[in-house]
C-alpha cells in the first residue's frame, strides 16, 4: 500500500481537513471523499471537461489532479454557485435559454465560465466558442449554450 | 393547436437540479457496505482462453472476489434477444448469437470481460488486474465484412458454417424492368463506417441485494427499465416484482443505454446476491469505447436506374451490415436502413438485401440515427450520382422525385423495425425542400454567388438533401396519473430519460388538459415500482408513444373530475368547467372546488362507495401505434474548404424539419440542434477505427473527436413545417435522431461541390482532413 498524507484546502469557502492516498484523483476526492456530487466525471483523461472546477480562482479539470496537489489551495465546485430556488445568473441564464439537455456536462461548462465572465462583461460568440471549447457536450449542439452566456453576461452586468 | 401550455415553448421543470449539481447520477448514490466491481477486459479481439489466474488476486488487501466465467455455473448462459428475429419477413434467415455475460473457452471482441474483481474500492479493483493471469492463444481475426463471409475465412461462432449472421431480402416493383426501362443505370460502392454513441456519463449499475427479503433494488442508467427488471428477473429466477429497477438522472443515451444483456447487466445482479452486499460498477471511458455498443458499419454496392429526365426507375442495393461479435439487438439497425433508403421518393422498383455479418469487434446496437443515416445516405449519394451523370441540379432532381403531399399514407412494402410494413403517415416534402432551399438561398448561391467566389479562387460548395425519420414505433407505452390531495399531479410512466425534456413535455400534455401548472406536474419516469409496464425510451418514441397515453390518461381525469365536481357541487356536469386546477360552476366563480378536494373526496375511509366507480383521482390508460409517425425534413449547408490543410469550415447551416404537431417548440429545436451536432461528429470528426486484429485504435476522446463549440457553424438555422400526425390524437411525431441523419450526406455533397474541380465523387462517410487529401491526390492521377 501507499503512504498517507495529510492534506487541507478551502472548499467552497469550508475548511477540510482529510487523509489521502497520494494516486487519489482530485475529482474523486471532491465527490467521493467530500461527497460533492456536483463535479461530474465523464472521461477521466482531460478531454470532456465534465469535471472542471475553479482552483484558487482557475478553470481546471479535477480528473487531471491528485487531492494531494490541492493541499493548501482554495477549490470551488458547481455546488458554490446557486441553489435551486435561487440560481447564479449564470445558471439561470442556461435555464432561460435551454442550454442543457442531460446536464451532465453543465457544471464542468458553468465552472469554465465563472472565471470568463469575469473578464468579460460583453463576450462575443466566437470568445465564447474558445471559452467553452475545452468542454464537450454531447447533447446541445453548443449554441443555446452560447445564447445563455451572453444572457448571463447582461444579468451579470446589470447584477 | 397550441394552446395555454401544450406547443408553448415552456422552460424545463429539471433544469434547476441539474444546474446546481443537485441532480442525482447513478455514480452518486452510495450504500453503507457497498463494494466496487471492476472488469478485467481481453486485449485480444479474437482468442481461445487456455488458462485465468486469478489466485495472487484473491490475496490482495482489500479484494474481495473474484470471478471468471467458471463461478457463475448455472447463472452463465448467452443473454435474451432484445429484439425479435425478422420473422415477419418471407425466408429471411436470422442466427441468433446473442451476447455472453463473460468470455468462456473463447474471446469473440477486444474488450470482452475475462473476469471480475470486487474490492472494497475502485481502485483497489483496478490494481488486482495486474495480480491476474490470462493464457490467451491469439487467433486471426475477422473484420472485413465481406472477407468474413468468403470460404475458409475464420469463425467469430465455430458452430456456425460461417460469419453470416443473418440475410433479409425485400423487394416491390421489380428491378430488372427498371433496368429494361432505364436510359441510365449507375453503380457504387459506398461506404459507412463506425461511430459512438458517446454520453458524457458512461454507464453504471448499482445492485442491493436484499437476502432476507429476497429482493433487489437496482439503480442503472437503462434507457428501458422495465425490459431491464424482465430481463434481470427472468435470469434470476425472480418474480419480476422482486426487482426494483430505477433510473437516476442519465447523461445522455443515444442508444446503447438500450442495452439489457452488457455483461454488467447480467453479472453484477448475480455478484449482489452471491456477496449480499451493494454491488457498485461506474464504467469508464476506455471501457465505453471497447465494450459499450456502437454503431454505423456497413458496405454497400448500390444501383440506380433512371430516365434521361432524372425520373427514377428503381434503386438496388446490396449491402454488409457489421453485427460484431453478437447480434442481441437482432436486425433493427439493417432494416432501419432498408425502410429509409427509398423512404422521400417515389421508388416503383426497390431490390434491397442485407447481409448482416459477425466480426470480431464490439457488438452494434442502434446510435442516434440507428440504421437511417445509411438508408438516406445511400440515397441521397446515389441522387447525386444521377444528377452529375445527367446533369441536373441535385436540388430539382430531388424535388422531380419526391413524395409529395398527396400520396399519404404511402405504403412503401417493406418491413421495418417494428416488424410492419413501413408506411409514411404524413408529411410534406416537396414544401420542406423548397423552404430550405429558399432559406439558404440555393439558387442564388449556385448561380451567382458561386461562380464569382470560385474566380476569387474560393472553395466554397452547398448540398442539399431530403431525408425521413421514421418515429414514434410501437409496441406501446402507458401512463399513471394521479392527482394529489394537495392539488399536484404526478405522471408515472415506463420509459426513462436521459435529457430530452420528457419531465416537462409530459407534463405539458397533462397540464393543459388538468388546467394546472407545468411546474406542479411531477413526472415520474424510470421506476419499476412506479409504473411496470412498457417498452423504453429509443427510436424517437419516448414523447410520442408515452405522451400520447399521457394524454389519454388526463382525458380520463378530466372527465371524472368533471363528473365528481358537479356531484360534489350539486350542479349538472355541463354547468362546471375546470381550470386553474378547480372545478367551478360556470358564471358563479365563487362557488368551485379544487383538484386536491375532488381526489380526497374520490377516496373516502367511511360510509359507502359506488359500484364500478375507481377510487381516487386517478387513471390508467396505454397507446401503441399501428406503425411509426413520420418525421421528415431537408437540410441545406455552405461549407468552405480550405484546400492546403482540407480543413472544412460549415458556414452555414439550414434544416427543415416536420415533427408534426409540436408539444414543446423550444424543446424541439433542442432536440434538432442536438442531433445536428452528432450529425457534423459523424460527418468530419468521429470515427472508431478498427485495425486488421481488431483492436480499436480510437478508444479515447483524443483519438475519437467529439465535435467542440469551435467546430460547429455559426448557427444552425430551423425552419418547422408541421404536418400533425394522424396517428394520435396529439398529432405528434419523434423528432430525437432527425439532426443526426441527413448530414452525412449533406456535407459529402457540399465538400465535394466546393471542390468541384477534382470531379470528386465521395463514396463513404465519415470524412477526416487527412481522408479528404488522400481522395483529392487519388482524383488527381
Amino acid at each position: 500500500m501507499t503512504n498517507l498524507y495529510n492534506i487541507k484546502l478551502i472548499v467552497n469557502g469550508k475548511e477540510y481537513e482529510r487523509t489521502v492516498e497520494p494516486r487519489l484523483l482530485l475529482s474523486d476526492f471532491i465527490r467521493h471523499d467530500l461527497g460533492l456530487n456536483g463535479t461530474h466525471v465523464g472521461c477521466e483523461h482531460g478531454i470532456c471537461g465534465a469535471c472542471t472546477i475553479l482552483f484558487d480562482g482557475l478553470a481546471m479539470r479535477s480528473c487531471l489532479m491528485f487531492a494531494v496537489q490541492a493541499n493548501g489551495h482554495e477549490i470551488k465546485t458547481v455546488e458554490s454557485l446557486g441553489t435551486p430556488n435561487e440560481m447564479h445568473p449564470l445558471q439561470q441564464a442556461f435555464h432561460e435559454k435551454h442550454a442543457l439537455q442531460c446536464g451532465y456536462c453543465t457544471p464542468g461548462f458553468l465552472m469554465s465560465l465563472i472565471p470568463f465572465l469575469e473578464n468579460q462583461s460583453e463576450p462575443t460568440d466566437d470568445q465564447i466558442r474558445e471559452a467553452i471549447d475545452g468542454n464537450i457536450c454531447r447533447c446541445t449542439g453548443y449554441q443555446n449554450i452560447i445564447d445563455a452566456v451572453k444572457l448571463a453576461a447582461e444579468k451579470l452586468v446589470v447584477g | 393547436m397550441a394552446g395555454r401550455v401544450f406547443g408553448q415553448p415552456v422552460l424545463r421543470n429539471e433544469d434547476a437540479w441539474l444546474l446546481t449539481g443537485k441532480a442525482e447520477f447513478i455514480d452518486d448514490i452510495n450504500l453503507p457496505g457497498m463494494l466496487h466491481a471492476a472488469f478485467y477486459r481481453s486485449d485480444y479481439a479474437h482468442a481461445r482462453i487456455k488458462n485465468i489466474d486469478v489466485s495472487a488476486a484473491l490475496k490482495r488487501p482489500g479484494v474481495i472476489a473474484v470471478y471468471t466465467a467458471a463461478d457463475f455455473s448455472e447463472y452463465w448462459k448467452a443473454g435474451p434477444l432484445q429484439v425479435p428475429p425478422p420473422t415477419a419477413i418471407p425466408d429471411s434467415i436470422f442466427h441468433a448469437r446473442t451476447l455472453i455475460p463473460i468470455a468462456k473457452e473463447k474471446v469473440r471482441y477486444s474488450g470482452e470481460p475475462l473476469a471480475v474483481v470486487v474490492a472494497e474500492s475502485r481502485y483497489i479493483a483496478e490494481d488486482a488486474f495486474d495480480d491476474i493471469v490470462v493464457d490467451l492463444e491469439p487467433l486471426e481475426a475477422v473484420i472485413d465484412l465481406e472477407k468474413a463471409l468468403e470460404p475458409g475465412a475464420p469463425l467469430v461462432h465455430d458452430d456456425l458454417d460461417s460469419n453470416l449472421a443473418a440475410h433479409v431480402i425485400q423487394k416491390h416493383g421489380n428491378w430488372d424492368e427498371a433496368v429494361a426501362q432505364a436510359d441510365v443505370v449507375i453503380k457504387k460502392k459506398i461506404v459507412v463506417d463506425r461511430c459512438a454513441g458517446s454520453a458524457i456519463e458512461n454507464c453504471g449499475i448499482l445492485v442491493d441485494w436484499n437476502d432476507r427479503k429476497r429482493e433487489m433494488t437496482i439503480w442503472a442508467t437503462t434507457q428501458a427499465p422495465i425490459p431491464y427488471r424482465n430481463s434481470i428477473a427472468s435470469r434470476l429466477g425472480l418474480f419480476e416484482d422482486r426487482v426494483q429497477v430505477i433510473t437516476p438522472f442519465i447523461g445522455g443515451g443515444f442508444g446503447p443505454k438500450i442495452m439489457n444483456s452488457l455483461p454488467h447487466d447480467v453479472l453484477i445482479p448475480i455478484i449482489a446476491m452471491k456477496l449480499k452486499r451493494p454491488i457498485k460498477w461506474i464504467e469508464d471511458r476506455r471501457e465505453n469505447f471497447l465494450s459499450t455498443t456502437s454503431e454505423r458499419n456497413q458496405l454497400h454496392y448500390a444501383e440506380i436506374a433512371a430516365k434521361k429526365d432524372g425520373t427514377v426507375l428503381g434503386i438496388k442495393d446490396i449491402f454488409y451490415h457489421n453485427t460484431g461479435a453478437y447480434d442481441p439487438y437482432a436486425m433493427t439497425v439493417p432494416l432501419n436502413t432498408q425502410t429509409h433508403t427509398i423512404s422521400n421518393y417515389n421508388i416503383p422498383n426497390y431490390y434491397t438485401e442485407i447481409n448482416m455479418v459477425f466480426t470480431n469487434e464490439m457488438v452494434v446496437t442502434p446510435v442516434r440515427g440507428a440504421g437511417r443515416p445509411f438508408g438516406i445516405f445511400v440515397m441521397e449519394r446515389m441522387m447525386d450520382f444521377l444528377a452529375c451523370e445527367l446533369g441536373i441540379d441535385p436540388a430539382d432532381i430531388r424535388e422531380h422525385n419526391l413524395v409529395n403531399r398527396h400520396q399519404y399514407p404511402v405504403r412503401t412494402g417493406i418491413i421495418g423495425q417494428d416488424f410492419v410494413e413501413n408506411v409514411l403517415d404524413s408529411g410534406d416534402f416537396p414544401k420542406a425542400l423548397a423552404k430550405v432551399r429558399e432559406l439558404i438561398d440555393y439558387d442564388k448561391f449556385v448561380k451567382e454567388e458561386q461562380p464569382r467566389l470560385r474566380s476569387q479562387g474560393k472553395h466554397k460548395g452547398i448540398g442539399i438533401v431530403c431525408f425521413t425519420e421514421g418515429t414514434a414505433v410501437g409496441p406501446y407505452e402507458g401512463a399513471r396519473i394521479t392527482v394529489g390531495a394537495n392539488g399536484k399531479v404526478n405522471v408515472a410512466t415506463g420509459i426513462s430519460t436521459q435529457g430530452q425534456g420528457h419531465f416537462t413535455v409530459l407534463a405539458q400534455i397533462a397540464a393543459e388538459q388538468l388546467g394546472v401548472e407545468v411546474k406542479d406536474v411531477n413526472v415520474i419516469t424510470g421506476d419499476t415500482a412506479q409504473f411496470h409496464w412498457g417498452a423504453g425510451t429509443f427510436a424517437s418514441r419516448g414523447a410520442t408513444v408515452a405522451g400520447t397515453a399521457v394524454y389519454k390518461a388526463a382525458i380520463k381525469i378530466r372527465s371524472k373530475a368533471i363528473s365528481l365536481g358537479s356531484k360534489f357541487l350539486s350542479v349538472p356536469e355541463d354547468q362546471v368547467e375546470l381550470k386553474d386546477g378547480r372545478v367551478f360552476v360556470k358564471g358563479e366563480p365563487e362557488k368551485s372546488i379544487s383538484l386536491g378536494d375532488i381526489a380526497l373526496k374520490a377516496n373516502p375511509i367511511r360510509g359507502t362507495f359506488p359500484e364500478g366507480v375507481e377510487p381516487g383521482l386517478e387513471a390508467t390508460d396505454y397507446y401503441g401505434p399501428p406503425y411509426g409517425a413520420t418525421g421528415a425534413g431537408s437540410v441545406a449547408m455552405i461549407v468552405d474548404v480550405d484546400p492546403e490543410t482540407m480543413a472544412v469550415k460549415i458556414e452555414r447551416f439550414v434544416i427543415t424539419h416536420d415533427a408534426g404537431t409540436l408539444i414543446n417548440p423550444m424543446l424541439v429545436e433542442g432536440q434538432i440542434i442536438g442531433g445536428v451536432s452528432m450529425g457534423i461528429g459523424n460527418s468530419f470528426f468521429e470515427k472508431l477505427v478498427y485495425d486488421d486484429n481488431g483492436q480499436l485504435l480510437t478508444a479515447s476522446f483524443m483519438d475519437y473527436l467529439l465535435p467542440q463549440a469551435t467546430d460547429m457553424p455559426p448557427k444552425i438555422e430551423l425552419g418547422h413545417i408541421e404536418s400533425p400526425s394522424p396517428l394520435n390524437p396529439l398529432g405528434i411525431k419523434g423528432v430525437g435522431e432527425a439532426g443526426a441523419i441527413p448530414t452525412p450526406a449533406c456535407f459529402v455533397q457540399a465538400v465535394e461541390n466546393a471542390l468541384a474541380e477534382c470531379h470528386l465523387q465521395i463514396n463513404e462517410t465519415p470524412l477526416s482532413p487527412s481522408r479528404l487529401w488522400e481522395l483529392v491526390q487519388e482524383s488527381m492521377k
